[in-house]
């Protein structure tokens, strides 16, 4: 029986229930006083709570809950009205704010619960993003690492160096136990160990190329991983580890410079592949991460083009060694060359000299010696000798003509000289061998062609000799046929035109034989020394072979061309040639006689009176030039400067000097304004005359295109103007020659 | 002296004037260019030639005096004088412009003056000896004498 210090009031028999009914409100009655005393501290000590209104409510009626309980206990025994009123207001109170807080409850424990789901929530994506920032940095870090062994690699361009530093950076990176290279060996059969990280191996360590592993390996550009045991990992030392670390085994391109083709970039079907393979420390329990395995075929990459990097300067410094070589020996060899040449030269100045001394000799005593009595055997052997000698006189000037036109030192000597003349000259020399030949000669020459012409006469003629002799020499029976025209266009190599210039002309000469003609295969070959057409029939007919050689060369100094056409083996062939000739000015107005034209112009009488315009910046030389034109007899005025000139210059002045002195283009500007001022007087336009220091080719073009009618050196003397003046009145222009 | 020896002198001292390469050719055709109807040409063309040239030497004495050479302004008044020289035939003046236009054209100031001095130099030379050569001759026309024209034997 328990004792209780409670009010003890008279109880009955069921006494005992109503006891026990007492104590238990009374203890319901402090435990709801306590319940939101304890609920409001521990709020109050809470910063976040949402639901105050909440907790009034809730405390409201745990309070009304427990006071119902409280004034139960007077309710046991009889009590007052007031109690009672007491009692059922409390308890009509207690009802409805619980019915109210049980409503209300409806509403909030949902939410209530959600707070907790949320929580879950953001407790898992807390979870989450712990994970993925662990990954994130192991990226980095795996990035770094990648940074790192790229520079470090790439910081060299030895091979070894590159491999070497591979295999120490990746070691380092990953921890590894065992790091290894194998390349492929010259005949791409084996695969040989050449790189170790750590351990030394046995030297030709090399293992077949064609096992299934590492074909799988080169099968793929990822990192595979491989068995321990395997034939490329069984490189550390059994030393009774239990658990071998796990192997990774990664292919690297060997890519050659053929790979890369300028615009493409190098395509991964080359054969050749290394094998990088790695160990991870043996009873580690470590695994192989995806961001390893991506490093390492990071790294693969890089080193790949780090060797071909290092392979394309290996070539091309032994390239570079090669050209130095080459280049050493070239310049040997011209060194040589000009030694050589050097040489020949002074040999032959020498011989030239030395050997035409006695050959001149020879020749001149013998046809004194001609001049004598002698008997007929006698005679015939001096004409031999003659003949001999002469021939050998002819060679020697050949060889050493061909020599210096082969230096380019020949120069042609330019004169005047009568065409017409010149060919019957030739055929006269020619005509003796011929008629005992018994081949006519036929001379045609064109009625247009020039009679007095300017070129060098000695080696035209030496050519025509060589292309008639020729002719007669390689003709057993027929007629020769020589024609010489002026040519005007159309000969027969497309890139070789024919422009008639003011006083130029070309000369074609052909000359056609009915001899044994030639096999055209052989016709490039007969301008090339010393060869001749094997024909028998022509070896009997001497010669060096030089002839035509040379006269190609002597053409071809002419600005000409030379060739031959022939229709076969028997049916005689045609010789031509062009050569460039200048038209002599005089005599070729005066057909009949060869007596050049003397310039009949007397002292002044052309120029009295004839109103000149000089134009001179330089008060001196504008005195002179006056000077010289008043002697002559002109009217001269004179003017100091383009402006003045214009103004000045009028259709009474026949001719302008005007002096050009400076490069620049503005002096010739006046030309081309005066032209403008007598646009419609053509014919009242002066002539305009520039005087200049200088008459090269530029100042004379320019003059030209800029209108004037000549130029002229100065300073001029009295004869020179004379003969322009005249000149210039006459035809109106005048191009002096330098 | 007597006419025929101041003459003879007067042929002696043109002719080393040839000899020197102080005058050339030119100076010849002016001669010839001296006729009745133009008695002092010569004279009148050697002495416009000493005015232009002493004006010329000073203004490129000035502009190669200056901080900042101004070589476009030097090598016209170059030009002038030679052309001016070689006008009249002072050929050793006209080569020493040649020479000096070169050094312009390269802009070394350094050899502008040394080739300037040159220059003068072959100037006062040339003027020297013409106006003796024409002293020589105003004192044979003053002695009643003709001028022969110098006919160079060369």
């Amino acid at each position: 029986m328990e004792v209780c210090n409670c009010i003890e009031p008279q109880w009955p028999a069921d006494e005992l229930l109503m006891k026990y009914q007492y104590i238990s409100d009374f203890f319901i009655a402090i435990a709801y006083f306590s319940i939101p005393l304890e609920l409001i501290y521990f709020v109050k000590k809470s910063a976040v709570f949402p639901y105050r209104w909440v907790l009034v409510q809730f405390g409201a009626f745990i309070v009304l809950c427990g006071a119902t309980h409280l004034i139960n206990l007077w309710t046991f025994t009889t009590h007052s009205r007031t109690v009672a009123l007491v009692m059922t207001t409390a308890k009509v109170l207690t009802a409805v704010v619980s019915c109210a807080t049980a409503l209300m409850l409806v509403h909030i424990i949902p939410d209530l619960l959600s707070v907790k789901t949320r929580e879950m929530f953001l407790k898992n994506k807390a979870a989450e993003l712990d994970r993925e920032m662990g990954l994130i940095r192991t990226q980095e870090e795996t990035g770094r690492h990648v940074r790192m062994l790229t520079h470090e690699i790439r910081s060299t361009l030895d091979r070894h160096t590159i491999l070497k530093t591979t295999l120490v950076e990746l070691g380092r990176t990953l921890a590894l136990e065992e790091c290894a290279l194998w390349m492929p060996t010259r005949t791409g059969l084996e695969l040989q160990l050449s790189y170790t990280l750590r351990h030394q191996h046995p030297v030709e360590y090399t293992v077949p190329i064609q096992l299934p592993v590492i074909n799988q390996v080169f099968g793929t550009s990822r990192a595979v991983k491989i068995s321990p045991n395997s034939p490329v990992a069984r490189l550390r030392p059994v030393s009774g580890k239990y658990m071998l670390g796990e192997v990774v085994a990664v292919r690297v391109p060997l890519l050659h410079l053929s790979n890369f083709q300028i615009n493409d970039w190098p395509e991964l079907t080359t054969k050749r592949y290394a094998l990088m393979v790695l160990m991870l420390p043996s009873d580690s329990a470590r695994q192989w991460h995806v961001h390893e395995l991506e490093l390492v075929e990071v790294v693969a990459d890089q080193v790949a083009v780090a060797l071909s990097h290092a392979a394309i300067l290996e070539e091309s410094m032994r390239a570079r060694d090669l050209l130095m070589e080459q280049n050493v020996a070239l310049d040997l060899a011209r060194r040589e060359a000009e030694t050589a040449i050097r040489a020949r030269n002074d040999f032959l100045a020498v011989m030239n000299h030395e050997m035409r001394t006695p050959m001149h000799a020879i020749i001149a005593l013998s046809s004194l010696l001609q001049e004598t009595e002698l008997t007929p055997e006698q005679r015939l052997m001096v004409e031999t000798i003659l003949k001999s000698s002469n021939l050998l006189a002819t060679l020697m000037n050949d060889v050493l003509d061909l020599s210096r036109l082969e230096d380019g030192s020949l120069q042609l000597e330019l004169g005047t000289f009568n065409l017409h003349t010149l060919f019957r000259e030739v055929l006269n020399l020619i005509k003796p061998i011929a008629v005992v030949k018994k081949l006519p000669i036929t001379l045609n020459l064109a009625p247009d062609l020039p009679e007095f012409v300017v070129g060098d006469e000695k080696r035209l003629t030496q050519i025509i000799l060589n292309i008639v002799g020729n002719a007669v020499k390689f003709s057993k029976q027929g007629s020769i046929y020589v024609t010489a025209l002026v040519t005007k266009s159309g000969t027969r190599s497309p890139d070789f035109f024919v422009v008639p210039t003011g006083s130029h002309f070309y000369l074609r000469v052909k000359v056609k034989d009915s001899g044994a003609g030639i096999n055209p295969q052989d016709i490039p070959k007969l301008f090339t020394k010393f060869a001749q057409t094997q024909s028998l029939a022509t070896r009997s007919s001497g010669g060096s072979g030089l002839g035509l050689a040379i006269s190609k060369r002597f053409v071809n100094l002419m600005e000409g061309n030379i060739w031959i056409e022939s229709d076969g083996l028997g049916k005689g062939c045609m010789a031509i040639f062009d050569v460039k000739l200048g038209i002599s000015e005089q005599s070729n107005e005066s057909k009949q006689s060869g007596i050049p034209k003397v310039p009949a112009t007397p002292q002044h009488a052309n120029f009295t009176g004839l109103k000149v315009l000089v134009m001179d910046e330089n008060g001196v030389s504008r005195m002179v030039t006056k000077g010289l034109l008043v002697h002559l007899g002109c009217e001269v005025t004179t003017v100091s400067s383009s402006e003045e000139c214009l103004r000045v210059v009028s259709h009474e002045h026949k001719v302008v000097f005007m002096d050009i002195c400076l490069p620049g283009v503005e002096n010739y500007q006046i030309s081309l304004r005066i032209h403008e001022k007598f646009t419609k007087q053509r014919h009242q336009r002066p002539l305009l005359v520039a005087l200049t220091g200088n008459t090269d080719k530029s100042t004379k073009d320019k003059c030209m295109s800029f209108g004037l009618d000549g130029v002229l050196l100065k300073p001029v003397s009295l004869d020179n103007m004379r003969d322009v003046l005249s000149d210039l009145l006459e035809h109106r222009v005048l191009y002096e020659a330098m | 002296m007597g006419l025929v020896k101041m003459q003879k002198s007067l042929q002696d001292y043109t002719k080393s004037l040839f000899l020197e390469g102080i005058l050339d050719s030119q100076f010849l055709q002016l001669q010839q260019l001296q006729d009745e109807s133009n008695p002092d040409f010569v004279s009148q063309v050697v002495t416009l030639f000493f005015q232009d040239s002493d004006r010329i030497l000073n203004d490129l004495s000035l502009s190669l005096d200056q901080q900042v050479v101004d070589f476009k302004k030097v090598d016209p008044h170059v030009h002038q004088l030679k052309g001016s020289s070689s006008s009249i035939g002072a050929q050793r003046v006209k080569n020493a412009c040649v020479v000096f236009r070169n050094f312009c054209e390269q802009q070394n100031i350094e050899a502008c003056h040394r080739w300037l001095q040159q220059v003068k130099q072959e100037y006062y030379l040339v003027k020297n000896r013409l106006e003796t050569l024409f002293k020589l001759e105003q004192q044979i026309v003053a002695s009643g004498g003709m001028i022969v024209a110098f006919e160079p034997g060369f």
